[in-house]
């Protein structure tokens, strides 16, 4: 063999030119390659859709019965036995049927690939911290009208129709602009005030109903040790939980809409002030827990049920999900927030309640129908009851609750919703606008507020600042409550 | 002996020339061509929509936020790391005093244990090394502040990642920590090639440790020092800034942004926000990032190579 130094040209391959050569293989490489680039991401290959089935009493949303059904949940502070339970009852009635379950907490990485491919699985349950962006799913048209499912017979009872056996708000909740419905929100959260009963006994206290009287207990609170209050500081956007119906119950829920609807000045409407104010004076008298600007979720949670704080705004989720920490004495209770005086425009007990856990048909699911069908066995009183009383949850079935034995959370929560009545609020910043209520507002406002890095007033100006940001923004998808 | 040459080429190179095209070259391509489309990521359906996402980056605050504490990433990480790796290693091979019976040039007393000590961090997952460190700086129960408590400083009881002015130092000090023992067991390695004449011939002239270092270790080892720089800027700039501020200052990157780097941000517009060709944009914003990093870092670092 000839040697492969450069110099010696004549006789086999020179090192330079090998390099050489090859660097020019690659540039005429790279154009090359681009040309089929144009179709990396088109998505060629959308599944074929199962033939519908024969339409029939049992089966009113015509469910091929042989068509295979995937089904892909959230595996969060529920679990999955839940769904599990309701998925032999699909196969029970499709025995042809095969069902594909899954759980995973990874739901974008897992689905993202495969929506982007055009083959989704039939159902979904886009939830936690992975959650997909609900807003560009029904923008880009991925995502099935439920309403032939909201239209069809219960499953309990053929005369009323599904949507008639729901709790308030769940329909609406799942429409984003104009009639068709695109989720359904399977979990039914109640939000508010989380304390310990025993605790506020032991206090010789009430549930505060004004904010003087909330001071007060504060103040008693510290006396013996105990903070006021604790939140999740690195998620303030936990605060809104108890910060939001609180705004509706001072200054009317067209405050809340108003806001919701990015409206000019929205946040500079008096009543937000005054519950800025309030809960700023929380921090200034010290009756929050120290350090906790530094503490997650969990982290506040445990504090909380250690007693080392009264107050924790959160959702229903966190009996189940603080279930090891909080002892079994503690006598879990959930209140509305208390309002500044009687001069509040709604009465004591407004709260702020609205679905969880959504659940979605994909557009190009291969079997939308089967999807479908499944959420309409999960809305059974049955499925329902197993539900409730497996994670201390209520269900978007309006009732079911009887002959269950309810955990204390659950029961306070029903309690607070009996004593709210009609005044149920829904503020739907969280799933409209999600960067801006929890980064923008979230983070960089109410935490920094909470934190004592930001005055009321300040807070308000940035808050505003924010949402005309976001009103103006072309690349976020705009919503309005009807 | 020519004949068949171009077959032998093409044969030889067409396999690793075409891995490289596909899975180097390529990727790049295709995030630069969606970053001018209006892809979600999910949905297949995507239009052009020309300079958009550019104009758009380049309005958008929190993108020159991430853009700054990535440069600062760059810049300080490497600069403390490198410069806490030189020390130590020196003080372990070179540092110590003689000792009876022993070689003339060694380490401290205990130098072995400290080899191990400052390795240790790197044989743990740096996943791991942020969970850790993020319990540590828990204000309310964790190591940092109850060590203050301990030793009578209750009254100093900072929120750590909590506080928009510490925040983003707290996560740069993990990732110092987590990674300086890499690079003494790296300097350590380039110090044993120093002839030990060397030291030997500025121990006879009564240079002191400080001289030393500077006029015979920091000049011979300058090669390695570069390359680490750069390695290290780019472990800073990308995945290990990515790790540690996504684990540490959970979620949204840090009070009020305060620790929000550019890897971040492009993860955040793609898997949260459900706006991949915004993402995409970020990311060759990124790329031209890393790669004036390494041209400024070859170019000031360039100096003629010391033979010995």
């Amino acid at each position: 063999m000839g040697s492969t130094s450069a110099e010696n040209d004549s006789k086999g391959v020179g090192r330079r030119d090998l390099i050489k050569r090859s660097a020019a293989l690659g540039l005429i490489s790279v154009p090359t390659m681009s040309f089929l680039s144009a179709c990396a991401s088109g998505g060629g290959d959308d599944q074929e859709k199962a033939e519908a089935g024969k339409k029939s009493a049992e089966n009113p949303l015509a469910v091929n019965e042989s068509a295979k059904m995937e089904f892909v949940l959230f595996d969060g502070g529920f679990g999955k036995e839940y769904a599990e339970d309701a998925v032999k009852l699909y196969e029970k009635a499709f025995p042809k049927a095969t069902v594909k379950f899954s759980a995973t907490q990874k739901i974008q990485s897992t689905l993202q690939p495969r929506f982007n491919g055009g083959n989704p699985p039939d159902l979904v349950d886009n939830s936690g911290a992975e959650q997909m962006d609900m807003g560009v799913l029904v923008g880009k048209k991925q995502l099935t009208d439920l309403t032939p499912l909201l239209d069809a017979p219960s499953y309990d009872d053929p005369n009323k129709k599904v949507r008639d056996t729901l709790r308030p708000g769940i329909v609406e909740m799942g429409q984003f602009d104009g009639e068709p419905v695109w989720i359904l929100y399977y979990a039914y959260t109640v939000y508010g005030n989380w304390y310990s009963k025993k605790a506020l006994d032991s206090l010789d206290a009430e549930y505060p109903q004004t904010w003087d009287e909330m001071l007060a207990v504060c103040a008693k609170a510290k006396k013996k040790g105990m903070a006021g209050w604790t939140y999740a500081g690195k998620y303030p956007y936990y605060i809104p939980f108890s910060m939001s119906p609180m705004i509706a119950k001072v200054g009317g829920v067209e405050v809340l809409d108003a806001i919701d609807n990015l409206e000019p000045n929205a946040w500079k409407h008096p009543a937000v002030k005054t519950v800025f104010e309030a809960w700023y004076e929380l921090y200034k008298k010290g009756y929050v827990l120290k350090g906790t600007p530094g503490l997650d979720h969990i982290q506040s949670q445990t504090a909380w049920a250690k007693g080392d704080a009264l107050f924790l705004p959160n959702g229903s989720w966190v009996e189940n999900e603080s279930a090891k920490v909080i002892p079994a004495d503690f006598d879990l209770a959930v209140s509305a927030p208390p309002g500044i005086d009687e001069n509040d425009k709604m009465p004591f007990g407004t709260i702020w309640a609205s679905g969880g856990e959504p659940f979605i048909v994909p557009a190009k699911a291969a079997n939308g129908a089967g999807g479908m069908e499944q959420l309409r066995v999960m809305l059974s009183e049955a499925s329902s009851k197993n539900f409730t009383s497996k994670v201390k949850s209520l269900s978007a079935y309006n009732g079911g609750t009887d002959g269950i034995e309810l955990t204390p959370g659950l029961k306070a929560g029903v309690a607070a919703l009996e004593l709210a009545g009609d005044n149920v609020v829904n503020p739907r910043m969280q799933d409209w606008y999600v960067q801006l209520q929890k980064e923008k507002i979230g983070v960089s406002c109410l935490g920094e507020m909470m934190a004592g890095r930001l005055t009321p007033a300040e807070t308000i100006k940035k808050i505003q600042g924010f949402a005309d940001e976001a009103a103006k923004d072309s690349s976020i998808k705009h919503y309005k409550h009807q | 002996m020519q004949h068949g040459k171009y077959r032998f080429i093409v044969g030889f190179l067409a396999v690793p020339l075409g891995l490289y095209a596909l899975f180097v070259v390529w990727p790049f391509i295709q995030s630069i061509y969606y970053s001018f489309t209006d892809w979600t990521g999910l949905s297949p359906e995507f239009e052009m929509v020309g300079f958009d996402n550019y104009s758009r980056m380049l309005d958008d605050d929190i993108f020159w936020k991430s853009l700054w504490h990535s440069v600062l990433f760059a810049l300080l990480v490497p600069l403390v790391t490198l410069g806490l790796a030189l020390f130590f290693s020196f003080m372990i091979n070179v540092g110590g005093r003689k000792r009876k019976g022993g070689p003339v040039i060694t380490g401290v007393r205990g130098s072995g244990f400290y080899k191990i000590a400052y390795f240790f961090p790197q044989v743990l997952s740096i996943a791991i090394v942020a969970l850790l460190f993020q319990f540590a700086y828990n204000p309310d129960s964790g190591a940092v502040n109850s060590l203050l408590r301990g030793i009578g400083l209750g009254s100093v009881q900072p929120l750590w990642l909590g506080d928009p002015n510490l925040a983003l130092w707290c996560v740069m000090a993990v990732l110092v920590w987590s990674t300086v023992g890499f690079f003494v067991v790296l300097f350590s390695a380039g110090m044993a090639s120093i002839p030990g004449e060397l030291y030997e011939a500025a121990l006879l002239d009564g240079a002191s440790r400080f001289t030393t270092f500077f006029k015979v270790t920091l000049p011979l080892l300058w090669d390695t020092v570069q390359s680490g720089w750069v390695y290290m800027g780019i472990l800073a700039l990308g995945a290990e800034s990515f790790a540690v501020v996504q684990i540490m200052t959970v979620g949204p990157g840090g009070p009020d942004y305060s620790t929000s780097v550019m890897v971040l941000y492009v993860y955040q517009k793609a898997f949260r926000d459900g706006q991949a060709a915004y993402a995409t944009t970020i990311g060759v914003a990124l790329l031209l990032v890393t790669l004036a990093f390494a041209a400024l870092v070859m170019k000031l670092g360039r100096r003629e190579r010391l033979e010995y």
